[in-house]
């Protein structure tokens, strides 16, 4: 299966094509954002070159969205079986852990997808693909391995990876990352997550499902900072119900190798703890690949947030754009492949486009899942915009009763006195695929009145949304 | 002596209330004041529970159950405590910027189990001492007891609290500093930003209202429109001494409604979260609610009908997001009274005609979770709490004659913190 990927996303014995004189177009950068400009601007007739310091398909699909969900995936069928017996099943004994047919099922599925990003496309829509650290040599010029390639218009896509922790004794001490850790082969028996982000929490319950002892320290008084408090209060209980020692409010000050054992020393509102674990996975967020890219040679401003870009995705090299995660606040696959595509239309289109206009939808894949699409209703108070949401209980859904996936809710977020839908939040096993209706809601701009009258198939979990909107149809304010 | 099911809503009020009253009676410390957190042997002082007990003293006194006399001295022994206490920023002391310590050694008067120094629970010990002060309002000790009250209150550094930022902490520790919990949203903590707000010596600063509420959620909630907080006490504490009624800050005015309205609102979703039982618990009903802080029967694990249930020991449940387990805390409708009498006396006695264990000596026990199996048919706590109990004498007393509310409308520093927080109308 390694043999498979790597024959699509780097193959080893690839030679690096002759340069052209000059191209039309030069992406710096082989993940969503990349190649979503490069595939746009070939199909377009762009003289395309794309440059690639690792292999294609970026973090997403080597150690990201990809290789994450099929191992959530796993553990979420090896946990179903536990409810057997409320469905009337009762013959199953309860089912062992193939650790190592988990991960190859995993990389499995990876090579598969690959595919859909492999190089052999790439060369099929005539895109020149360069493997090798790039680095601008000048305004309009970059260098990759032993080649200097001139460039009409650029786009640096170089994604971001993981951040780096001051921990005193960590590295000495050993740790994965999300570079890494899909590359076990034996399942931690006890497993420390630092970092209680949407990946930490990810595969902390995917370990702790598979297996693993896990402990959750998170330095905050809530996991998903981000996110709805209601829902990061279900993940922590979902977290504690899939057996996860979950440590809120508690930094790692110190970590420690003694024997085969690693120690995690922490630290919460002035109490010591030590965590004996077998491995431990950092995750406490990612930084922007801006170095080592000759940025100050193209005349290119950045910091060490990120690339600075106008609302055009430009930067300040006029014939220089960034997209993905190198520039982006939302550092998520969907965005960096809507980026990539602006970005690669607004260098060479008429009627250039502003990034500021999406709506983006984005999901953490616990169980349950929780997604978000839009304004939360602090975001809205902070400008001063009345917001009211309207809440449906999974529980009083008669799709999800029935599948007897009833935990979570959908929150729709309008602005106070119209039926505008300002954002919605939606906990549930299956809130990927409905913040999805969501977002087709909000770019339709279809408000909560209409959305009341969509007929939703019954019973079905999305009736969740409708009912919202019949809560806000009900609602005597809104008469 | 009838039993409770028997009397008229009347008798059985007064009954209960007398019975919650009496824990005061049982278990505080005479020459201190300070009262015992639960009925339990070895329990610490809460200081939240003493700041419950100074307000009920005056109700025992209108209600003949303790003289004047008894209740002026007791309150005035226990205000001296807390001024002439350690404060320091030491380790083992009673508090420190006038703030105190969340629980005390029953006979010491300082800081155990390393606990913090409670924010909150401070706001619930000074909204007795000023209430004592308010209501004493003679001569002699009763003279003393209010320059104590005053004394006590404005030596709470309420901008201390802040550390900097926006909004208060809920808590500091000499081992850590400021303690780094999450406090958003809609609570009991309208009490403190009150109490913070119309300090004559440290008040909190302007905006710092203003910054907690941008935190709340304006929902429709199971059909009703609700500022949401989950556990049913956070709709309860801060208006068993605030008279809600017909004022309002920015927000509910923006809203149409009020904090009242709001609780209000906060018990048609319990009993219809009841109603709908979504998780299967035993007993409960659109007339049995009442999920909120409290007891319960400890981290345990149980397999029913195929379903894998999970348990709790004290912690704050809430309807609908949960956490729910099952647990009912058997005090908490009656204590909606001021609210929704129907609703709260038909659940109460729906409460003791189905589960009249939950009542010994005319006073409830703090939690309840009849889906436990038991041979006595489900897990009951044990003995009483101060808090459950306090409440329940002050929210009866709102009920049945207004006279706390009636006392801290009359207090400048309860009158200062709402029209500083931005309320008006009504009484103001």
């Amino acid at each position: 299966m390694a043999d498979d990927l790597l024959r699509r996303v780097r193959p080893p014995n690839w030679q690096n094509p002759q340069p052209r004189s000059r191209y039309d177009l030069i992406v710096v950068g082989g993940g969503p954002a990349g190649l979503a400009a490069a595939e746009l601007a070939a199909r377009e007739g762009r003289s395309v070159a794309l440059l690639e310091r690792y292999r294609l398909g970026g973090n997403s699909l080597n150690s990201g969205s990809i290789p994450s969900k099929a191992i959530i995936r796993a553990a979420r069928v090896l946990v179903s079986l536990r409810d057997e017996e409320d469905f009337g099943a009762t013959a199953f004994e309860r089912p062992a852990t193939d650790f190592a047919a988990v991960m190859e099922r995993m990389r499995r599925l990876r090579a598969r997808i690959a595919e859909y990003h492999s190089i052999d496309r790439l060369c099929a829509r005539g895109i020149d693909v360069f493997f090798g650290g790039a680095r601008f040599l000048g305004p309009d010029t970059l260098g990759v391995a032993d080649a200097s390639l001139s460039f009409s218009k650029a786009i640096v896509a170089t994604g971001a990876r993981p951040q780096a922790s001051s921990i005193p004794g960590l590295a000495q001490a050993g740790f994965q990352t999300s570079d890494t850790i899909f590359d076990l082969t034996e399942l931690p028996r006890r497993l420390g997550v630092i970092g209680g982000g949407p990946l930490g929490c990810e595969l902390a319950q995917a370990f702790s499902r598979l297996g693993s002892q896990v402990t959750l320290v998170q330095n905050e008084p809530k996991f998903l900072p981000h996110d709805d408090r209601d829902a990061a209060e279900l993940l922590s209980m979902s977290l504690s119900r899939d057996g996860v020692d979950t440590r809120l409010n508690t930094a790692v000050v110190a970590a420690r190798r003694e024997g085969d054992a690693k120690w995690l020393d922490t630290l919460s509102n002035g109490v010591k703890c030590s965590i004996p674990v077998d491995d431990i996975l950092l995750s406490v967020g990612r930084v922007p690949n801006v170095e080592e890219l000759g940025l100050e040679a193209a005349g290119i401003a950045y910091e060490a947030t990120g690339i600075a870009v106008d609302r055009y995705l430009r930067t300040s090299n006029q014939n220089v754009y960034a997209a993905g995660d190198v520039c982006q606040s939302y550092q998520f696959t969907n965005v960096a492949e809507s980026c990539g595509r602006l970005a690669a239309h607004n260098a060479f289109g008429a009627g250039a486009q502003r990034q500021s206009n999406l709506a983006v939808p984005w999901c953490t894949y616990c169980d349950p899942e929780i997604a978000h699409i839009g304004l939360h209703p602090h975001e809205a108070r902070a400008q001063s915009i009345p917001v009211k949401s309207f809440t449906i209980m999974m529980q009083d859904v008669e799709g999800a009763i029935t599948d007897g996936l009833d935990e979570g809710f959908v929150k729709i977020h309008i602005r106070e006195g119209t039926d505008q839908i300002l954002g919605a939040t939606i906990v549930a096993t299956r809130a990927a695929e409905l913040i999805n209706e969501m977002s087709v809601i909000m770019n339709a701009g279809i408000g909560m009145r209409r959305l009341a009258s969509i007929l939703h198939s019954y019973p079905a979990q999305s009736d969740a949304i409708r009912l919202a909107a019949m809560a806000f149809l009900e609602d005597r304010s809104n008469a | 002596m009838p039993a409770l099911t028997e009397l008229s809503d009347e008798a059985l009020i007064d009954r209960l209330q007398r019975g919650a009253f009496a824990y005061f009676i049982d278990y505080t410390q005479a020459h201190t004041g300070l009262v015992a957190d639960n009925s339990r042997a070895g329990s610490p002082c809460s200081i939240a529970v003493v700041g419950f007990a100074l307000s009920c003293y005056p109700v025992g006194v209108e209600r003949g159950w303790m003289s004047r006399t008894q209740a002026a001295a007791l309150t005035l022994r226990t205000l001296r405590f807390f001024w002439s206490s350690i404060q320091g920023d030491q380790a083992n002391v009673t508090g420190y910027r006038g703030f105190y310590y969340h629980f005390l050694g029953m006979q010491t008067g300082r800081r155990v189990w390393q606990c913090e120094l409670s924010l909150i629970d401070t706001a619930l010990l000074m909204a007795g001492i000023l209430t004592a002060g308010a209501y004493f309002d003679g001569a002699g000790e009763e003279a003393d007891i209010r320059r104590l009250s005053d004394a006590l209150y404005r030596r709470v550094d309420w901008q201390w609290a802040q550390n900097g930022q926006q909004t208060v902490s809920q808590g500091w520790k000499p081992e850590c500093g400021f303690l780094n919990y999450g406090w958003e949203g809609y609570n009991e903590a309208a009490l403190l930003y009150v109490l913070g707000i119309g300090s004559p010596a440290h008040a909190l600063a302007a905006g710092s209202f203003t910054g907690w509420t941008c935190t709340y959620q304006w929902e429709n909630l199971l059909g009703h429109d609700v500022l949401y907080s989950g556990p049913l006490f956070t709709h309860l504490f801060s208006h068993a001494w605030i008279d809600y009624r017909n004022i309002r800050d920015p927000f509910m005015r923006e809203k149409h409604s009020d904090y009242f309205d709001n609780t209000r609102s906060a018990i048609a979703i319990q009993r219809e979260y009841g109603a709908r039982n979504p998780h299967g618990f035993e007993g409960y009903d659109r007339d049995l609610w009442g999920v909120t802080a409290g007891d319960g029967p400890g981290n345990r694990e149980l397999r029913q009908h195929g379903r894998d249930r999970r348990f709790f020991g004290y912690m704050s449940r809430g309807v609908p997001y949960g956490p729910d387990d099952g647990t009912i805390a058997p005090w908490a409708m009656l204590a909606t009274l001021p609210f929704d009498a129907d609703a709260a006396l038909r659940g109460t006695r729906h409460l003791l005609r189905t589960y009249p264990e939950v009542c010994t000596q005319d006073r409830f026990s703090s939690g309840f979770n009849p889906t436990v199996e038991s041979p006595s048919g489900g897990w009951l706590s044990e003995g009483w709490f101060g808090l459950d109990q306090g409440l329940l004498v002050m929210m009866i007393e709102n009920y049945r004659s207004g006279l706390i509310w009636d006392i801290t409308r009359q207090c400048p520093a309860i009158r200062a913190g709402l029209i500083g927080a931005g309320f008006t109308g009504g009484w103001l």
